[in-house]
């Protein structure tokens, strides 16, 4: 199978590859995918609860060439965004932008899903109107 | 020396045609073109001597005599001819089959088309180490048993089955054995008398020789085996193939037949040597590595690896100037991972990692060297990117995890 020049430079050059501390109460960390079936992707956001502003994104993805190039588009597009914007971008878009074929539309839909899981997550986190440290609620919930 | 690029070392899929085996060839395009079933002229003449004297080469090759030996298209064919031959031909004996779950699809599908027609068939399983284990095999022989199709060496994961063990449990319950020994014939000793084997299908291409050729085996005494012809029409090869013989191709075939056997003695302890390489280099540099299949009953060329972790797709793309296949679901169209390496008892996890390496006459230490810097330098860097290695070094149990499967 050839890879679009697009997929290729993703895969060559990933961007925003790493980790965030996951406990952090602006962080919200996605993690979709299974090992089973061969791709795990985890996308991390980390979010301005004043302005709701994507400042920082962060992926790590087992996977194909696919999947790597479209984590990695998918954490170059959501910083800067709001998280309302992130939302709303639909794996067709990554479809187009990679020219995945049919086989791997699957990876693009992995990537909203991992979008949308990290919002939610973070989103969670701020559940109630103030910021909420998670690990020490959690400290806290034990005593 | 240098090192061309890329480096195929995918031979378990075909094999490049060696030089002797062309030049061997080359005349049979155009001065002896002739075709062998032409009676009465010296082309005709001239061209069964060439057909003849590959048939001679290829029955050596596997302790048979000539006339044992039929030419087909390639091992497919082999493969269905054997399978339906025998199912039709004794039909009034039983209808059961006896086969093992990591055949290669040439067995697999062929035997599922004769399920549809009221033949009944047992996939035995494998052990861990792709070996199939004898009393099952002996506790699935029925009365009804015609046959028992069990593959000499696996294409994904090299494993050697008991041949011998299971021919001698054959012919004691009077059952047929067929043997798929592609990858085997030219590579280790065959022999079809000590492994008392009934039916083996071969094929040029993964020995050297051409695409498009190929062979089986039919024993003539002690039992002889008799077939119902697939393809119908002048009544070559003693009725059980018919069609114009492929006479440059065949020649090609005896040919390959001829150097793996004068070459095997040596060629199979260097190819070994290059494997254990490439083994002990990659694991000494790399931590979760799981080899797929037996070490010990292992073709000497094979080597399959899961690099835990790292998707094999992902893998493929990382080492692009080096032809390997893996057993990632991303590499089929179905989706579905190996289903040798399931049958094994990898999880799908793991049979997404895997690699097989495929090591050939024409590679070299040099290469060999080459690729275990290629795959160990992006393993790490796809390690580094993989999500599953940094859980695993935080200690998650990934087995445990609640996945979203999709």
């Amino acid at each position: 199978m050839a890879y679009s020049d697009k997929v290729v430079d993703h895969y060559n050059n990933p961007r925003n590859v790493g980790s965030m501390d996951k406990k952090d109460p602006n962080v919200g960390t996605g993690l979709v995918g299974a090992p089973e079936c061969g791709d795990v992707m985890k996308l991390q956001m980390k979010i301005n609860p004043e302005t709701q502003v994507i400042e920082e994104a962060k992926f790590k993805t087992f996977g194909c060439g696919s999947a790597i190039a479209s984590s990695s588009l998918a954490t170059e597009w959501v910083k800067g965004k709001t998280v309302e914007e992130a939302l709303a971008i639909k794996n067709t878009e990554i479809v187009r932008e990679l020219s995945l074929p049919p086989v791997k539309i699957h990876c693009s839909v992995l990537a909203e899903d991992a979008i949308k899981a990290a919002i939610g997550d973070w989103k969670r986190k701020h559940a109630s109107e103030t910021p909420v440290d998670a690990s020490a609620a959690q400290a806290a919930g034990r005593q | 020396m240098a090192i061309k690029l890329p480096i195929y070392l995918d031979n378990h899929a075909t094999t490049p045609v060696d030089p002797r085996v062309v030049a061997a060839m080359l005349p049979y395009f155009t001065e002896t073109f002739g075709n062998a079933a032409s009676r009465n002229h010296a082309f005709g003449w001239q061209a069964e001597e060439g057909v003849e004297n590959a048939r001679a080469a290829i029955a050596k090759l596997v302790g048979a005599t000539p006339k044992e030996i039929i030419f087909t298209s390639g091992a497919t064919e082999s493969n269905n001819l054997a399978i339906k031959g025998v199912a039709e031909m004794y039909r009034e004996k039983g209808n059961h089959i006896i086969t093992e779950a990591t055949e290669h699809k040439a067995v697999l599908d062929t035997c599922k088309r004769l399920e549809k027609y009221g033949y009944e068939v047992t996939y035995l399983p494998v052990q861990k180490d792709g070996r199939i284990d004898l009393d099952d095999l002996r506790k699935a022989i029925t009365p009804k048993t015609i046959l028992i199709s069990i593959m000499y060496a696996n294409n994904e994961i090299g494993t050697i089955q008991p041949v011998a063990e299971i021919g001698a449990m054959a012919k004691e319950k009077g059952v047929f054995f067929h043997v798929d020994g592609v990858q085997a014939a030219g590579k280790i000793p065959v022999d079809v008398n000590k492994d008392n084997i009934d039916l083996l299908s071969l094929t040029a291409h993964k020995i050297y020789g051409p695409k498009g050729v190929g062979a089986l085996y039919v024993r003539r005494r002690n039992p002889r085996v008799q077939l119902s012809p697939i393809i119908d029409g002048g009544g070559h090869e003693r009725g059980m193939r018919s069609g114009t013989l492929n006479v440059p191709g065949i020649v090609g075939f005896g040919k390959a037949c001829e150097v793996c056997q004068t070459e095997m003695p040596e060629e199979s302890m260097r190819l070994r040597g290059l494997r254990d390489r490439l083994k002990d280099n990659l694991m000494g540099q790399l931590d979760e590595l799981y080899i797929n299949g037996s070490l010990t009953h292992r073709l000497p060329h094979n080597l399959n690896i899961s690099f835990a972790f790292v998707e094999g797709e992902s893998m493929l793309m990382g080492i692009n100037d080096v032809a390997v296949s893996s057993g990632s679901a991303c590499t089929s169209a179905t989706l579905e991972p190996s289903y040798v390496l399931k049958a094994l008892g990898v999880g799908e996890d793991l049979a997404h990692t895997s690699i097989r390496f495929g090591i050939g006459r024409f590679n070299t230490q040099e290469e060999i060297d080459y690729v275990t810097g290629r795959v160990v330098e992006t393993v790490r860097r796809l390690r580094e990117l993989s999500p599953l290695y940094e859980m695993a070094k935080e200690g998650v149990d990934l087995s445990k995890m609640n996945w979203q499967t999709h």
